[in-house]
């Protein structure tokens, strides 16, 4: 099967707009008609249910949580980009566009970003006009900062809580259609198949996770919001209850799954502290602006940090990347973190960390802020006490939550951090209507592959997924549901349900009735701990493979000897863990088999096979200019299909940040 | 910080389900560290009782990090524990020693019925949130973001009150079990910003209608509510709402 | 919404609550300094004065009927506030918060308010009731002031009226600044001075109540 990804044809600047004032439109009273299922209430799906209900159509949204509100786009921190140019620095949708498809490594498509960058000045307007309380500057307007290596200031922010605030405001909107009747809310639901009929997904299996009932639900278009699969590597700073689940049950009913070994590492999170560990934190990249990072000069060093003198320290980002320091993007400051601790370099207990230092920053500020207050020959210790208030101003919420976390004081001592599994890139493949290779099925946001190539900049995660929610989605489903009008809905008593329901019901049989001795906590323990061995940061062949052999094994030990306690009919959370559990070890299986096929290095992936000299980062355009569209064949079976990546417009380089 | 482990007697409340009876169950939980988060603690003794073939505890979490509001736990009498503004999940057991004995229950509110142990049921702050926390501009409908100015020291009040993120723990610790906090975080972050002025009326009257139909207490003013909300929501929201309250009742306009 | 719906709400039983309270609130102020006219020490005399315009005058009278009325609303709803406010919690938590959260008695207004009730019995009574029955059966005003020196002079009577102000003492550090609450009046430049008055008001007012039944026990004012 050749994919289509249906980029309109004509220059880069038009084909958004020629899109959209040709694509097909539905009418109003035909919308009524028209039943939508929307999987996930982050910000895309929050923002394509609310949206798509205030449009007319019917819509049923679902979510895991108890409230649509706690999706995990609620834990975004630092903030949004979009092309506003208030600050009058150069910026604009080519420019947005431009550092996004650098930032992801020239492996994102050009007609979907430059879409994305297009709209990201209405995101900001809806948003604002939503009651998003944004940062603002005395004069009463928008107030930007720079973000994750880029020259200009576009980034929107809410503190250190922007997630929250985009969320909320989209959580209102959907609460709004809910009550006007326009959008049926099941919280505490999981999505466990897509429905085909006639080759189109026509509808959802979901479990009530409170009752454990099945339920049939009818769609003329069904669409997955469900964000991204960090969890299969345990530890990330996804929620606990993030999974691929609905996305996976999508892929075996014939979405590709596009790139899945795209994950984005992110540099500055608290280390790991334990084997209790359950999750990882991040602290805002924001954090570096700030913050200068370094290791001690001698290996094994134990002593306090603040014991080290400056001549004994490695500022290794400062060394290696003079133009950009401690702001070179993520996947560059990760690797170089990893480098560091590999060679044992590394700090704390574990060895498997570095020092994030304010201590510059604090002198720095406060002998601004003694300045300022004219006390220009004030002492160190009141010019430290100066820079801490400062500092706390800036970064206070995030301070605390380390101390809480650590036990620490950052003030004093220097942050530890080190990299943790953040965002995927990867995800089902869709087209420019970001519709997948099943007709009528849908992805959105994180859980689609999306428009971040090999790696996704600081604050375009949020953007994406509002645009594809609040003005992508509602014109391309209606292009294609124009055509749908005559179909009615289906009873969900049709063959194609009850066989779907059956092959659910069968799953979670089969899970409850292995009573084996393992749980599904130590299963994906171990899941976790061979896909960042041999699948995270750094990759080789022989890992990989061992990877492939290693996955296959614990599959077969899981379905054998897993433990689930308690009943199917019942709030039984082990349940619900040990099923996404299972579809974590199969997309595991599935990442590495990208992950061996692409041998190069790209984004925050480092192929250990391409490297440069120095031990840079070796891209191999090429070869591996192509999204790699996986197709589901069976167990263990996966065919790749190839879109190729075609640059009309930007042309690609080797990211330097030396 | 010094690292240390101990052994902790937990009681804590188990129920089948919203119809059956509960009662308190007694565990002990061995070798914990200080440095584990309280959650991380629960997943220990959970780990613990699937080995010996028991049911695990159930208990809502999601994103660990002290923002998505879904930890609830009543924790030695305290909503989420003893720390001055922290959710359940960034309590960390340095907070305890050994032989310490820790009783967990559940959110207690006619309104947040139990569905599970220490799981509740907390729809009824979307429906009020539904009944008018939001300001009704569909999408496309804006204008450009900065062709409103908006007063500085507001938009921080605002980002302020906005901070909320629907936990429950007011209602859980409001000896009236009443959801003012809530319900005045949300209506003061939308009057306090120009956008939400069309509808501030309407919005306090519907939403506190609803917060009534809900089935929550009302507010006596005690304030225990600020005290244990873990975004640190200020009672002057509450003063803001009854001032919206009244606004809408003293307005001569028909609608509110 | 009516009139009567918006009282009807939560906050509107609320606001009923606050907008009697602080009527009852002037009430005692004004009740506080005609009561002091004692203290003059003259044997009653400015005292009778006062109290002979407060028992005969048409409009004081008047409002005397509201005041009772205003009364009756506060102790009604307060009790009814309290017992669906209980009602909210079917299951009680184990282990409570106590004081850590929050002040004893602002949890503790529907007992103080009962308290004070109990006490207010007994104060209408001794002087209020024998003094409009006799004004009512043509026995004309009784004098007060001796009816104080005579009723004070029993312990009981003095315990039972220490008592019940401090309980309204209690009352007031919580009702006065929950008043002005929930008029949406504690704002940030506001809450400081609210809650100073308050207290400030809360220990006079209750302390110079509590030291007439004193000063006539201990013979301080004869």
């Amino acid at each position: 099967m050749a994919l289509n990804s249906k980029i309109p044809a004509g220059s880069i600047e038009t084909k958004w707009e020629k899109y959209k004032s040709t694509c097909k439109l539905v009418n109003p009273a035909n919308k009524r008609q028209l039943e939508i299922i929307v999987v996930g209430t982050g910000l895309a799906g929050a923002s394509a249910a609310a949206s798509l209900g205030e449009m007319g159509y019917k819509v049923k949204a679902f979510c895991f949580q108890d409230s649509p509100r706690r999706a995990h786009s609620i834990a975004a921190q630092g903030g949004i980009n979009a092309a506003k140019n208030y600050q009058n620095d150069g910026d604009s949708t080519y420019r947005l566009f431009y550092d996004t498809i650098k930032g992801g490594d020239y492996r994102a498509r050009e007609g979907n970003v430059h879409r994305l960058a297009e709209v990201s000045a209405n995101i900001i307007d809806q948003c604002v006009a939503q009651g998003v309380p944004f940062a603002r500057e005395y004069g009463g307007l928008l107030s930007n900062r720079s973000f994750g290596g880029t020259q200009v200031q576009r980034t929107f922010y809410a503190a250190g809580q922007t997630g929250q605030q985009l969320l909320i405001g989209a959580y209102q909107g959907l609460e709004r259609q809910i009550s006007l009747g326009n959008v049926e809310m099941h919280s505490r639901h999981e999505m466990l198949e897509v429905v085909k009929i006639d080759g189109k997904a026509r509808g959802i299996i979901a479990r009530d996770l409170v009752t454990g009932e099945l339920e049939r639900h009818f769609g003329h278009a069904v669409l997955l919001c469900t964000g991204g699969y960090g969890n299969v590597f345990y530890l990330s700073t996804n929620a606990m209850g993030s999974n691929v689940t609905a996305a996976w049950k999508a892929h075996k009913q014939g979405a590709f799954f596009g790139n899945p070994c795209f994950t984005q590492i992110h540099p500055t999170c608290i280390p790991v502290s334990g084997d209790h560990q359950s999750k990882l934190t991040l602290m805002s990249e924001s954090l570096r602006n700030d913050g200068r990072i370094w290791v001690p000069k001698a290996k094994g060093d134990s002593r306090k940090p603040t014991d080290i003198p400056e001549e004994e320290r490695d500022y290794y980002l400062e060394r290696r990347y003079p133009a950009f320091g401690n702001l070179v993007p993520r996947d560059v400051a990760s690797r170089a973190a990893k480098e560091r601790c590999d060679a044992g370099f590394g700090v704390g207990s574990s060895k498997m960390a570095v020092y994030l230092d304010f201590a510059s920053a604090i002198e720095r500020y406060g002998k601004v802020e003694a300045h300022k207050q004219g006390k220009g020959g004030a002492d160190k210790a009141t010019i430290i006490a100066l820079g801490r208030d400062v500092v706390k101003e800036k970064y206070g919420n995030l301070f605390d939550m380390y101390a809480k976390i650590t036990g620490e004081d950052p003030y004093e001592v220097p942050m530890r951090i080190y990299p943790a599994v953040h965002y995927t890139m990867g995800g089902l493949w869709v087209d420019y209507e970001l519709m997948t290779t099943v007709p009528n099925l849908y992805a959105l946001g994180e859980a689609n592959f999306s428009d971040h190539g090999a790696n996704r900049l600081g604050a375009s995660a949020l953007m994406q997924g509002l645009a594809d929610g609040y003005f992508v989605i509602p014109y391309t489903m209606g292009n294609n549901l124009a055509d749908d009008i005559r179909t009615k809905a289906i009873p969900t008593d049709h063959p194609a349900f009850v066989a779907a329901e059956k092959e659910v019901n069968d799953r979670i049989n089969r899970l409850m009735n292995i009573k084996g001795k393992e749980s599904v906590e130590s299963f994906h323990k171990r899941l976790g701990k061979i896909m960042w061995d041999k699948c995270g940061m750094g990759r080789n062949a022989k890992g990989l493979t061992e990877a492939i052999e290693e996955i296959r094994a614990l599959r077969k030990e899981f379905w054998s000897n897993v433990r689930i306690p308690g009943d199917i009919k019942e709030y039984n959370p082990e349940l619900d863990k040990a099923g996404r559990v299972a579809d974590f070890i199969e997309l595991g299986e599935l990442m590495c088999i990208d992950a061996l096929n692409r041998n190069e290095s790209c984004g925050g992936h480092f192929r250990e096979e391409s490297q440069t000299e120095d031990g840079e980062a070796l891209r191999d355009d090429e070869k591996y200019m192509y999204v790699a569209a996986w197709e589901y064949k069976g167990e263990s079976n996966f065919e790749m299909h190839k879109e190729d990546l075609i640059y009309d417009v930007v042309h690609p380089s080797a990211r330097s940040y030396k | 910080m010094q690292h240390y482990n101990m052994n902790l007697t937990l009681k804590v409340w188990k129920q089948k389900n919203n119809k059956a009876k509960g009662s308190f169950e007694s565990y002990q939980v061995k070798n914990v560290s200080s440095e584990m988060s309280f959650l991380e603690m629960f997943d220990v003794l959970n780990e613990q009782l699937v080995a010996e073939g028991k049911e695990p505890i159930a208990f809502d979490h999601d994103c660990r990090e002290g923002i998505c509001g879904m930890c609830s736990m009543y924790i030695n009498g305290r909503a989420h524990g003893p720390w001055h503004e922290t959710t359940t999940c960034q309590l960390h057991m340095r907070e305890y020693k050994d032989g310490d004995t820790i009783v967990v229950e559940p959110w207690r509110a006619n309104a947040f019925p139990v569905i599970k142990d220490l799981v509740v049921d907390r729809t009824a702050f979307d429906r009020i949130i539904g009944a008018g926390g939001y300001i009704s501009v569909n999408t496309g409908n804006a204008v450009d973001a900065n062709s409103l100015p908006i007063d500085k020291q507001k938009a921080d009040e605002a980002f302020a009150a906005a901070t909320c993120i629907g936990c429950g723990a007011c209602v859980a610790a409001c000896p009236n079990a009443s959801a003012m906090l809530f319900v005045s975080a949300k209506v003061s972050h939308l009057a306090l910003l120009p956008q939400g002025d069309p509808e501030r009326k309407i919005r306090a009257v519907n939403m506190v209608q609803q917060m009534d139909t809900e089935g929550f207490g009302s507010c006596t003013n005690i304030g225990a509510c600020e005290a244990e909300c873990p975004k640190g929501i200020s009672l002057e929201n509450i003063a803001r709402l009854n001032r919206e309250y009244l606004g809408s009742m003293l307005s001569g306009s028909k609608q509110g | 919404m009516n009139w009567k719906q918006y009282f009807s709400t939560s906050i509107g039983k609320k606001l009923q609550m606050s907008l009697t309270g602080l009527f009852l609130i002037l009430f005692l102020l004004v009740h506080c300094y005609i009561n002091a006219q004692i203290f003059y020490m003259d044997g009653g005399k400015r005292f009778d004065e006062a109290a002979h315009f407060m028992g005969t005058n048409f409009v004081i009278r008047t409002v005397e009927l509201g005041l009772f009325a205003f009364l009756f609303i506060h102790i009604i709803q307060g009790l009814l506030l309290w017992s669906k406010n209980r009602s909210r919690r079917s299951v009680g938590y184990q282990v409570s918060a106590g004081n850590k959260t929050s002040a004893w008695y602002s949890r503790s207004m529907a007992l103080l308010g009962t308290l004070i009730l109990m006490f207010l019995v007994l104060h209408l009574f001794k002087f209020w009731g024998p003094n409009r029955f006799s004004q009512l059966t043509g026995g004309g005003e009784l004098k007060l002031y001796d009816l104080m020196r005579e009723e004070f002079q029993l312990t009981w009577v003095v315990v039972v009226y220490v008592l019940g102000c401090i309980s309204l003492g209690w009352h007031l550090i919580h009702g006065f600044y929950s008043a002005f609450q929930t008029l949406g009046l504690n704002t940030f430049k506001y809450k400081g001075i609210i809650r100073t008055i308050g207290i400030g008001f809360s220990i006079i007012v209750p302390l110079i109540f509590a030291l007439m039944p004193i000063a006539f026990y201990m013979h301080w004012v004869i």
